[in-house]
């Protein structure tokens, strides 16, 4: 029996397990942000979440995450570990957890890598849901603010835990075994905090004895940057985040059901040999990106049930680039810009932060703005509808575009399934806005006026390159159960393609054929000349 | 979905072939709600798919399952549940009647809630349905009085420890990856997964409970099976 694994399980793999990492570490974060999260559920599968789950995808944590990885996977020796860490006011900080994605060599040849590890991962990727919310360090987030702060680092390599202080305890999340590797996923924290309850901490400032103590200890000094886990838009350089190159982003959404020996159906031969569904590398289908259409909390409105984390502080300390204020605090907050995964245009990187000028002053009209529009669809409470990862719109590049579409495609996103998104665009190699046909011979005016449209259509599109739609929420539209809302059916039908009629080639021909049959019809009507008389006289 | 009502196949008791699990809480009354909701959904968070969409040729795709915390009032503890109002309300009803037992049955209070996966293997006519449990949690739970303030805020904190512990557990059990049902065809779905709510698929389950006395026997024999269907609202 053939125990190694064929070339398309291990690429499927490999996606899985670089996934399985990314949504991890979004997880974790998002546990720390010190808000309650919450996503919905979707009955039709968007093809866009991975491992069923609808977890958010914060860019920012993302790039982390990449950066840290820097294409690799977890092995052994090589671990992905995210660091929980708590900053004081004061500026004494001090290690929390560790989250560590190990990898060890205990092989499970047997298992099945689109259907079994997928499925174990993404349980795997509950159970850390709700263990996040049950380490110590869950309630200290939640209370975070202007006493101290929640900050994260992702490291690659080896598990560092002597910053945990002694007696540190460690609970496991779960392992799912592949056939490259068993998956560990655990978390060591601390625990002499224990005696220092959350009151305390929030009451008395500088915890002098613990931390400083630590801090002397510490062995080896950062290696990567702490970042808060509180969202940092905008970053203090100005940085902006490249969406790192990965080809093969898509997975397999569809799974097969081997029929049991009682069903009653003939299954074909062909369906046995179908190997599981596939990852295509190249997709010239019209490309899809995620939006996260979200409504942020309205800080004005002050519901205490608003479930969505308020990722935006109102106010960034300059001179401490890494630590912002704490959320809800103050401030409007503007929606998130989304991301799409999309790394060839540097355009489009800038334009993925279009909002980060807005943030940056604090409750200004600007954010009562995004309040207002915000309340005008808000709901309120989490319990509703919150369509954090439920649409996907159709990221139309723009008309006029002239640039090949090749360079657009599906492989570049980083979502799964995507080949079996919708496709409810046409391509947009048919599409004559994008592509306008070659002129013709002027033969007509009507022609010539047909052609100058669409050259100078296509002249103009030349200045602006990329022009993406990044987010868009139309006015007092709720975002909420109906897969066609507002929203998408403007995203949808925004650049229809040209009426057929009035495309070049079309239009040539059938203005001469009705030129051609100008003398027969003239013909034909002139026998019929009595009856059209006739005619005219009962109008009269 | 229809009403059929599950028989256990003669001479079977849930013991056999069925993976089970016990967990204990002493909580205050006012705890009780909060806490058995907090078990059950985690249980259900992990036993919980996307909605299944068969296509041709036996492949189906997944819904996606959302995810929100719960802060609890009475307890100092979050937990996170599947994004799903109606099984949270089927949960919360089923909680709700058992909260109610335990307060009725007098000082004692103590009493056990159970939820049940199983699988239903269709039979002939005459013989109804079978019901083939497959998981069992029970929570056996243990209402204490308590004096005064003080004693309550201690309780607080200690029950959100306890509860704490309990996620633990039930995470271990789960990350087992011991016998779940095979994925159903088409045709087989209703006999593994509860599809009756729109928005997630639960392995099919049924809660039933139990009150007791302090000597453990069952003085009110008020096992009642709470089909999913007669639940929607």
């Amino acid at each position: 029996m053939d125990t190694d694994l064929s070339s398309q399980d291990r690429k499927d793999l490999d996606k899985f397990i670089k996934f399985f990492a990314l949504k991890t570490v979004q997880v974790i974060v998002q546990a720390r942000l010190g808000e309650k999260i919450c996503t919905r559920s979707s009955s039709s599968p968007t093809g866009s979440d991975w491992f069923n789950l609808a977890i958010k995808d914060i860019p920012e944590v993302t790039h982390e995450a990449k950066k840290a990885l820097a294409g690799q996977l977890p092995a052994v020796g090589r671990s992905m570990c995210v660091e929980i860490s708590l900053k004081t006011s004061e500026g004494d900080s001090m290690e929390l957890e560790i989250w560590c994605l190990e990898m060890n060599e205990k092989c499970d040849k047997e298992i099945k890598v689109s259907y079994t590890v997928y499925n174990r991962l993404s349980l795997l990727l509950k159970s850390l849901l709700a263990i996040t919310r049950v380490t110590p360090a869950y309630r200290l987030s939640r209370k975070q603010g202007h006493e101290y702060v929640i900050l994260y680092r992702i490291y690659f390599g080896e598990v560092q835990l002597s910053g945990l202080g002694e007696g540190f305890q460690t609970v496991r999340v779960g392992t799912v075994g592949t056939p490259v590797g068993t998956i560990t996923l655990s978390c060591a924290y601390r625990i002499n905090l224990a005696f220092m309850s959350t009151r305390q901490l929030e009451r008395t400032p500088p915890i002098m004895g613990i931390i400083i103590d630590h801090f002397v200890d510490r062995p080896y000094p950062s290696s990567s940057p702490m970042h808060p886990c509180n969202y940092r838009a905008g970053e203090d350089n100005g940085a902006v985040y490249p969406s790192v190159e990965d080809s093969q982003e898509v997975c397999t959404t569809s799974f097969s059901t081997s029929p049991p020996s009682q069903c009653v159906f003939t299954v074909t031969k062909a369906h046995f040999q179908t190997p599981p569904p596939v990852v295509t590398d190249t997709l010239k289908v019209p490309v899809m990106g995620l939006a996260f259409s979200h409504q942020p909390a309205a800080l004005g409105v002050g519901s205490a049930d608003m479930g969505f984390p308020v990722l935006f502080a109102g106010g960034l300390n300059a001179a401490h680039p890494h630590q912002l204020i704490g959320p809800g605090k103050e401030g409007g907050v503007p929606p998130i810009p989304s991301q799409p995964a999309h790394g060839t245009q540097a355009d489009q990187e800038r334009m993925c932060t279009p909002l980060d000028g807005v943030h940056y002053s604090a409750a200004t009209p600007s954010s009562s703005e995004d309040t207002e529009t915000v309340s005008n669809s808000s709901e309120g409470k989490c319990g509703s509808p919150h369509d954090l990862l439920e649409t996907i719109f159709i990221r139309k590049v723009g008309a006029f575009v002239n640039k090949p579409i090749n360079q657009v495609t599906m492989a570049n996103l980083d979502i799964p399934f995507a080949m079996f998104a919708p496709k409810n665009v046409e391509l947009e190699d048919n599409d004559p806005m994008v592509n306008p046909p070659d002129s013709p011979e002027t033969e007509s005016p009507l022609q010539g006026s047909l052609h100058s449209e669409g050259s100078s259509g296509s002249s103009t599109g030349n200045t602006h390159d990329d022009f993406v739609m990044i987010d868009f929420k139309p006015a007092f539209s709720k975002d909420d159960i109906l897969p066609m809302d507002l929203g998408t059916f403007y995203r949808e039908f925004q650049n229809p393609p040209q009426l057929s009629s009035l495309s070049i080639d079309i239009g040539a021909q059938s203005m001469a054929e009705d030129l051609d049959s100008l003398p027969e019809k003239l013909a034909v009507h002139e026998k019929n000349v009595k009856e059209f008389d006739a005619f005219v006289e009962t109008l009269q | 979905p229809h009403r059929t009502c599950c028989r256990t196949p003669p001479g079977a008791t849930p013991a056999m072939n069925c993976r089970a699990e016990v967990l204990e809480v002493s909580v205050e009354g006012r705890q009780v709600e909060e806490a058995m909701l907090a078990v059950l959904h985690t249980v259900l968070l992990h036993r919980s798919t996307g909605k299944f969409h068969y296509k041709k040729e036996g492949t189906y795709s997944i819904g996606t399952v959302g995810t929100q915390d719960v802060d609890c009032d009475f307890i100092d503890f979050a937990y996170v549940r599947v994004s799903s109002e109606e099984l949270d309300r089927a949960l919360r009803k089923a909680v709700g009647e058992f909260k109610d037992a335990l307060r009725n049955s007098g000082s004692d209070g103590m009493g056990q809630i159970s939820l049940e996966f199983y699988q239903k293997k269709k039979s002939r006519w005459p013989f109804s349905d079978e019901c083939i449990p497959w998981e069992l949690w029970t929570i056996k739970v243990n209402v204490v009085n308590l004096a005064n303030e003080q004693e309550r805020q201690i309780c607080r904190e200690k029950v959100g420890e306890k509860l704490c512990e309990k996620i633990i557990n039930i995470v271990e059990v789960m990350n087992r990856h011991e016998y779940l049902p095979k994925m159903p065809t088409q045709s087989e779905v209703d006999n593994v997964f509860d599809t009756s709510l729109k928005d997630v698929q639960p392995y099919l389950y049924k809660i039933s409970y139990q009150i007791t006395d302090s000597l453990g026997t069952s003085v009110t024999t008020t096992m009642r099976r709470l089909i999913k269907d007669t639940l929607a609202l």
